[in-house]
């Protein structure tokens, strides 16, 4: 154990850690944006499939990890589109619709890999960008500054996140129809077109973790995400439909199953046992959420669809 | 939230100067209206599927018939589909008794892989005991497992207010995990150093074949079974009308008496119960006889912990209803397999199509409703006229 306490090692792994946190908080920060505004996802994990294969198979083909980031983009607002008209528009029950959304993702990647690419050939990620004199800091620097473009992305959506939410207009009308959305209608709020709003945003940054997810990898596979999506959607709960709150859930996942990689790579837990640490990050977030708060609900009109003449 | 989408209108009035055969037959089409729409919506499904198949090169009249042969063409092929709906079917029950009490259940996958963990123990530990014993029991253990590893998160949503969806999706993750510990350890085979699979379990408990010379086995019995006293559960007994009614207004069951915390963690145990059996059935019924852990979790349980709640809402939430609607996706599946054989299609396909279907059917339902409250408009002004 006394291997693991060593500052390089702790500065490898939270570095590592934020890394591993990055596609969940793209995922979990685009579903709080949802889910704010009322409209329930569980299909983000295919849409994080869909915006991984993009990415892989743009970045195969250009040879640019930049282009694989777009394709990603353009994927996932299509989603976000798509299952707008779904939600919004058709009226469809949420929870099944995202469970739909889930089997196609996953079955459509795995059909598009076999078809379009069969081994898995890896693709080189984005370059890694030290933030002028900051990533010089010792250790800080380490962790803080020394990453890829996509992380500090996701980590700078936060306040911008939290600025959009809390202090605009925008976000001001996404909480409305979150919340009552018979009340913002009769204040002149389009609840719809801000719900298809919320929703596109909400599955472009899916596509997007997805893409960091990929990118970081250097490769696809069948089921590349395993579940990511799901644990970004219990991350929204875990943090309360708070962006701040929503990262520390995805660091907090991120730098606990970081820090048992380092075990296992250190022999500090072996075989079956390193199996077992693995699950870590899942019981904490229950554990903390037990013990943590129940103070704030879900928003009220959360997966009830808005229709005027109801 | 999870309702049927009918709506009770009004009786007609009655009144004797309207013509009772044009009631009768808008009453008549009403039932229709409920089937064609969601058929139509799988027809339309259907015809994105074939756009795929088309853009994959494939000519998908070819694609089609394979899979529909593949699926109904014959005895095997029958048997086939019905082993891949059993799963299907037991975990849809569960997500019936969930869903009706107001609980969701995301969690089948975890549930299915705590049941077949438990079930698997229990015949490593009594290899020698009976068929006749040593079956029931582990089918009872993988109940038992599965209603564990749902009681848990039903337990924090009651008395915690930990929501159901957070926490049934970590124990997905927590049971995936634990399987395959379980697999690299305590319960690898023997000499066995790298593939994570028990032993050959003892041929005691091996799911006994129907006769006919298919590969069916009792286990479709068995999903019947739960699928009928799931019915009777929720339709035919107290228990049940306090979790509908829990599910459909737990502050008024509340100012009622009844125990609505304590109908949480019941509706979740029996949801998981339900999804244990079918995790039981996947390993005794299997052609290896083992638990294995090789390829994730999703390789054992075939997603049927999602796939499941898919055939339970095709069966409107309804556990008979449940079994045909299990039925048409296990044929998808069991015809996929053909499918990639004939027209050289990466079964993945129909796990794409399957999404398509479901976002259809989902997607149709409202407007089902909305054609029904237009023909039961129709009834009421034929009846007051």
């Amino acid at each position: 154990m006394s291997e693991f306490f060593t500052i390089s090692v702790i500065v490898t792994t939270l570095a590592s850690g934020i890394r591993l946190a990055t596609p969940f908080l793209f995922a979990a920060l685009g579903e709080t944006v949802g889910q704010r505004s009322g409209v329930l996802n569980l299909g983000v994990e295919g849409v994080m499939l869909l915006g991984a294969y993009a990415a892989y198979y743009t970045a195969l083909e250009s040879g640019s990890a930049t282009a694989g980031v777009f394709a990603a983009i353009v994927v996932g607002a299509v989603m976000g589109l798509i299952y707008a008209f779904i939600t919004v528009v058709m009226h469809a029950e949420q929870g099944i619709s995202g469970i739909g959304i889930f089997l196609f993702g996953l079955g459509f990647t795995d059909l598009l890999f076999q078809k379009q690419v069969g081994t898995p050939i890896p693709i080189r990620g984005l370059r890694d960008f030290d933030v002028p004199l900051l990533s010089d800091i010792p250790h800080v620097g380490k962790v803080l500054f020394q990453h890829n473009p996509l992380v500090y992305v996701a980590f700078l959506l936060v306040p911008t996140l939290w600025f959009v939410i809390n202090r605009t207009t925008f976000g001001l009308n996404i909480r409305a129809v979150g919340e009552s959305p018979d009340a913002a209608d009769t204040l002149g709020v389009n609840v719809n077109l801000t719900r298809v709003a919320a929703i596109v945003i909400a599955n472009t940054m899916a596509g997007l973790g997805g893409a960091a997810l990929a990118l970081e990898v250097g490769v696809f596979q069948q089921n590349l995400t395993s579940g990511r999506g799901f644990i970004a959607i219990a991350l929204v709960y875990f943090g309360a439909w708070r962006a701040v709150g929503v990262m520390t859930g995805s660091l907090l996942f991120g730098i606990v199953s970081a820090t048992v990689v380092q075990w296992k790579t250190l022999g500090i837990v072996e075989g079956g046992t390193a199996t077992l640490t693995s699950m870590a990050p899942a019981v904490l977030t229950v554990v903390v959420l037990v013990i943590v708060s129940r103070r704030i609900g879900q928003p009220s009109a959360l997966t009830r669809p808005f229709d005027r003449t109801a | 939230m999870y309702k049927e989408g009918g709506t009770d209108t009004a009786t007609p009035a009655d009144d004797p100067a309207s013509d009772p055969s044009r009631v009768h037959l808008a009453r008549a089409a009403r039932p229709f209206v409920g089937l064609a729409v969601p058929f139509l919506a799988v027809v339309a499904a259907l015809l994105v599927g074939a756009i795929m198949l088309l853009a994959l090169g494939a000519n998908p009249l070819d694609g089609y018939n394979a899979m529909f042969s593949g699926a109904f063409g014959g005895s095997d092929e029958l048997a086939d589909t019905a082993i891949k709906a059993m799963p299907l079917l037991l975990v849809g029950v569960g997500i019936c008794i969930a869903f009706r009490a107001g609980v969701i259940n995301i969690g089948g996958e975890g549930q299915i892989i705590a049941g077949a963990i438990l079930a698997t123990i229990v015949a490593l530990a009594m290899p020698d005991l009976p068929g006749i014993v040593l079956i029931p029991l582990i089918i009872i253990a993988g109940a038992v497992g599965g209603g564990i590893w749902g009681a848990i998160p039903g337990a924090l949503k009651a008395y915690a207010g930990v929501n159901e969806i957070l926490s049934t999706i970590m124990m997905n993750i927590i049971a995936a995990q634990f399987m395959s510990f379980l697999l690299q350890d305590l319960l690898i085979e023997e000499g066995a150093i790298r593939i994570q699979q028990t032993e050959r379990l003892t041929e005691n408990a091996d799911l006994p074949l129907l006769p006919g010379g298919t590969r069916l086995h009792i286990g479709v019995l068995v999903a019947l079974l739960v699928a009928v006293l799931g019915y009777f559960l929720l339709f035919r007994s107290s228990l049940g009308v306090r979790l509908r009614a829990v599910g459909h207004n737990p502050h008024a069951s509340r100012y009622a008496g009844m125990p609505v915390k304590l109908s949480v963690v019941q509706a979740l145990a029996f949801s998981g119960a339900c999804a244990g059996v079918a995790g039981a059935v996947l390993v005794f019924g299997s052609e290896s006889h083992r638990l294995i852990g090789e390829g994730g979790a999703a390789a054992f349980t075939q997603n049927a912990g999602f796939n499941g709640i898919v055939a339970a809402l095709f069966g409107g939430l309804h556990p008979l209803a449940t079994v045909p609607a299990s039925f048409f996706f296990g044929g998808m599946l069991t015809g996929g397999l053909e499918m990639q054989r004939e027209v050289q299609v990466p079964a993945a396909m129909i796990l794409a199509l399957n999404g398509v279907v479901v976002v259809f059917v989902v997607a149709s339902l409202k407007l089902r409703t909305r054609l029904r409250q237009w023909v039961d408009g129709e009834i009421e002004r034929e009846g007051l006229a």
